[in-house]
């Protein structure tokens, strides 16, 4: 099947690793990751801002192109996913909103028609783990891998509707699925400091180090994410762990990783 | 043609502020049939009542009109006037002026105009009105009583005092609910058991009270005053009546590892077990689930130890139906469950228990015999925390939690920090409140003991989240009063986790066919005027099957269940309401349009022998409704796709009668 896809700007260049692998796994398992084209920046979670229209209308556009091609959005990045998703459903509810952001497209109004799913939603929900399970060639038996969730990539629960913010198991339920034993601790949900990173490192700091130290003490030998700045953060701070992108582990689980210097 | 009398009522100034009531009785004394029209101040009043009953018999009337206040406030009182002067009380007719038109509108004219059009329309049905006679029906003089916590203990209790039988149907084995899980009691600190216990052995000692534990309620017929209920009894795999409860075959079964559901899983039973010493019906019961005997044919320890000769494996589920005259739904509550409040680490560490937990923890028949130790390692924890509102008043988080209030949490919770602290005074205590609410009598003074004399904190604000670390768990909260944020290095967090219904309650309630709300709560007749009644007749309820109550509420609420019980049973016929459904058999095709919409059960069919106009007969299924069931709400009628159905008191005519009198 063919569904569209925003790769978002920091998987263009910090974050090549969650792009290029994402592309790949997918292709073994049966999906043709279509790029948007000429897709803009979602604007990072600054444009979450709810009385901005301008800094929404990238969403818009790329949800727009997906929807003339008559195929499902779909995100890998937490922060792109976040902002497009909550943009779209600002489309479908609020109305004042979508007609403000209307006047701004060129052909047609748009009230939020397109799906919009992250990577991870696509593998369960529409390729399915089990289907994963039986494409995985080499299988991280025996791994502890520890899922970090970050702060964006489940809320708010209303709009995300991913999986429950306070007792996820879209992560672990993947790590199973490429073999390796998922580790739960409690840190899983929280926020890595994020762009606090910028004004107050130690604050940072503090926040990454508690995930990390919580994530070890729970016997993780490995953390994956969804995110590029909370793995900039962790790895910043000191992780002495790998934290490495769950697509990467995807794409060598299934055999398409030619480059194996993440593990 | 009907002789009408109307009669407006000027309620004071409440309805004579805002309508010119001389105006309206001039008015309405030019509608068709209208011979008599008058106003008075107060036609409620002795004298008013008496200006009617006079022109009833002056007027030679068959119908009146009273242009007053509701019909829910005084239409009984104007049926009786009409009764008392001879008049079918069902020949009385209330406009509504006063809740529908004076007090709503401030203009003269509008108020008066809406008055006159509301007593044309209530004229001109009253002029298609026919006399009603109620039916009557027998009573049942027995009770089923459904749950046996102690809101369904005392209710039967009093029921069997005032001489009536009553049965309780309890599924788990034993009766004493929850109140037999508790440690003490607030806020007088007694011991639950000590005085529950004695109230289940009064039960089972009651010649009137018949317990069907193991049990479980599976159909329900009938209506009130004669109701026909199907009773489960599931097979325990011992015979009740030999079993003498030595508790010699829980020793022997060498099946020993079922997690104990009295204490919560904290500890294991036997696949034979008895769930507490004070057990009523002490006898015991064999886990289907667990038992080797059961499961794989091999064991037979536990007969093989019984004295008695009471255990026996071939034993079957067992219907039992039987008649009764009132039901009482007393199915109580549960704790909700913690999956979805996984930032308090709940399904992460196992020093993280609810409140129900630590009851058993502190209680002397629990799993550590009422020493308060770490469910993980069995150390003496030096710092505890206790969150208030887990998953209660929780509207930002419906789809997880609770809208309402608990209600209960705040004092059991006081109560827990309080024993903890007069107990091991090592021990620092901290509670964390949303608000702190203690309206009851000597409650608010046993939450300030708690603070002032056992010096526990109490913080305004929210945990946000606790991290298992070690043997210890870090707690993060905010305190809403300092403006700062809290990190506790706890060893045991307590969370006080919201209360809903048992999940028996909805599928009861469909058999019951009685009305619950949103979060699954039974509703009462009226939530002021009428609160252990369902507004389905005979339908009765008790204790926290209706919303959040703590023990002595739910007693107080148990004994007006039962006061309401006995005053039907104490009827040897019950009078009907004859505003019910009946069904044009000429017209009715029987199609079963009116059975599928009935929320009572009332409509039935049958088939019936019908002359044809060839002097041939042919039979047909045409719908019957049985008085007695019905409650007059007029689904059927509107879904009756050929006219057939009809409601008397309220018929099809009648209100198009009214519509074109409004519309004129």
């Amino acid at each position: 099947m063919k569904v569209s896809y925003f790769p978002g700007c920091t998987l263009k260049n910090k974050a090549k690793d969650l792009d290029v692998y994402a592309r790949k796994a997918a292709e073994v398992l049966g999906v043709t990751l279509e790029e948007i084209e000429n897709w803009q920046c979602c604007g990072g979670v600054f444009s979450t801002a709810r009385d901005e229209v301008a800094t929404k209308l990238s969403s818009v556009r790329a949800l727009k192109e997906a929807g003339s091609k008559n195929q499902p959005l779909v995100t890998v990045c937490s922060a792109c996913h976040n902002v497009i998703k909550q943009t779209n459903h600002a489309m479908q509810t609020d109305k004042e909103f979508a007609s403000k952001v209307n006047n701004y497209m060129a052909d047609g109004a748009y009230a939020g028609e397109t799906e919009v799913y992250h990577y991870l939603e696509m593998l369960r929900d529409v390729v399915g783990y089990e289907e994963v399970k039986k494409k995985v060639v080499n299988s991280f038996k025996g791994k502890k891998i520890a899922a970090y969730y970050g702060c964006l990539l489940l809320r708010p629960n209303g709009v995300m509707k991913m999986d429950d913010p306070e007792n996820p198991s879209i992560m672990e339920d993947f790590i199973s699925a490429i073999g390796a034993t998922p580790v739960v601790y409690a840190k899983r949900n929280e926020c890595c400091g994020g762009y606090i990173a910028m004004e107050s490192p130690e604050l940072a700091k503090k926040n990454s180090n508690a995930v990390i130290e919580n994530a070890k003490a729970a016997g993780a030998e490995m953390i994956i994410t969804a995110c590029p700045l909370c793995r900039y953060n962790l790895i910043k701070n000191g992780a002495d762990i790998p934290v490495v992108y769950f697509t990467e582990l995807l794409a060598e689980a299934l055999g398409v990783k030619e480059d194996t210097n993440g593990k | 043609m009907q002789r009408v009398g109307v009669f407006v009522c000027w309620c004071g100034s409440n309805i004579a502020g805002t309508v010119d009531v001389q105006a309206v009785s001039e008015a309405l004394k030019n509608e068709p049939g209208v011979v008599f029209s008058t106003n008075y101040q107060y036609m409620c009043s002795q004298a008013g009542q008496d200006i009617i009953k006079d022109a009833i018999a002056e007027h030679k009337l068959t119908g009146i009109v009273v242009c007053s206040c509701s019909p829910r406030m005084h239409e009984a009182t104007f049926r009786k006037t009409a009764a008392a002067a001879g008049l079918n009380p069902y020949m009385v007719e209330i406009a509504n002026i006063r809740e529908q038109c004076s007090w709503v509108h401030k203009d003269m004219l509008t108020g008066t105009e809406k008055a006159i059009i509301l007593g044309k329309a209530a004229v001109a049905k009253v002029n298609l009105n026919a006399p009603l006679t109620p039916g009557e029906s027998p009573v049942t003089k027995r009770a089923l009583v459904i749950g046996g916590g102690i809101a369904g203990i005392q209710t039967a209790l009093d029921i069997a005092d005032a001489g009536f039988p009553v049965d309780i149907v309890e599924k788990k084995p034993t009766i004493g609910g929850k109140m037999a899980q508790l440690d003490k009691t607030f806020p007088t600190l007694d011991c639950a058991a000590c005085i529950l216990t004695p109230k289940m052995v009064d039960v089972a000692q009651n010649e009137n009270i018949r317990i069907f534990s193991y049990s479980e309620v599976t159909e329900v017929k009938g209506f009130v005053g004669n109701f026909d209920v199907t009773i489960k009894k599931h097979a325990r795999f011992v015979k009740e009546d030999i079993c003498t409860g030595c508790g010699a075959c829980t020793e022997k079964c060498p099946m020993k590892k079922v997690p104990n559901e009295f204490n919560l899983g904290m500890d294991n039973r036997s696949a034979i077990y008895i769930p507490f010493a004070q057990a009523v019906p002490k006898v015991a019961t064999i886990d289907p689930n667990y038992c080797n005997m059961l499961k794989k044919g091999k064991c037979g320890l536990c007969a093989k130890v019984c004295a008695a000769g009471a255990i026996d494996y071939t034993q079957k589920d067992e219907y039992i139906s039987e008649k009764y005259g009132a039901i009482v739904v007393a199915t109580g509550f549960n704790p909700i469950s913690m999956d979805k409040f996984d930032e308090f680490a709940y399904n992460q560490s196992k020093d993280v228990i609810t409140s129900l937990e630590f009851e058993r923890l502190t209680n002397a028949a629990g799993p550590t015999a009422g020493k308060l130790v770490r469910p993980s390692d069995g150390k003496h924890p030096h710092t505890i925390v206790f969150v208030q509102c887990v998953g209660s008043r929780c509207s930002a988080c419906a789809e997880k939690g609770k809208e309402y209030c608990s209600k209960i949490c705040c004092m059991y919770t006081a109560k827990h920090a309080m024993l903890t602290r007069d107990k091991y005074p090592d021990t620092e205590v901290y509670v964390f409140y949303i608000d702190v609410r203690t309206p009851g009598k000597n409650f608010d003074e046993f939450y300030r003991r708690a603070v002032e004399e056992y010096g526990v904190n109490y913080i305004k604000g929210m945990v946000g989240k606790v991290t298992p670390e070690g043997d210890k768990l870090k707690v993060q909260a905010s305190d809403l009063i300092a403006n700062k944020q809290l990190h506790i290095d706890a060893d045991l967090v307590v969370l006080a986790a919201a209360i809903e219904p048992d999940k028996s309650a909805r599928p009861l309630a469909t058999m019951l066919t009685a009305s619950m709300d949103t979060n699954d709560f039974f509703t009462e007749a009226h939530p002021k005027l009428r609160p252990v009644e369902s507004p389905t007749a005979g339908v009765f309820l008790s204790g926290a099957c209706q919303g959040p109550k703590d023990i002595p509420e739910t007693v107080s609420q148990a004994g007006a269940a039962a006061s309401k019980v006995i005053g039907l049973l104490a009827k040897d016929k019950l009078t009907g309401n004859p505003c019910v459904a009946h069904s044009n058999e000429l017209m009715c095709n029987g199609c079963s349009s009116c059975e599928r919409v009935c929320p009572y059960g009332a409509i039935s069919y049958e088939d019936k022998e019908f002359r044809m106009p060839d002097r041939t007969t042919k039979i047909r299924r045409v719908a019957v409704v049985n008085p007695a069931v019905c409650q007059g709400c007029g689904a059927c009628t509107v879904a009756c796709p050929s006219g057939a159905m009809d409601l008397k008191g309220f018929a099809s005519a009648q209100i198009i009668a009214e519509v074109d009198a409004i519309c004129k």
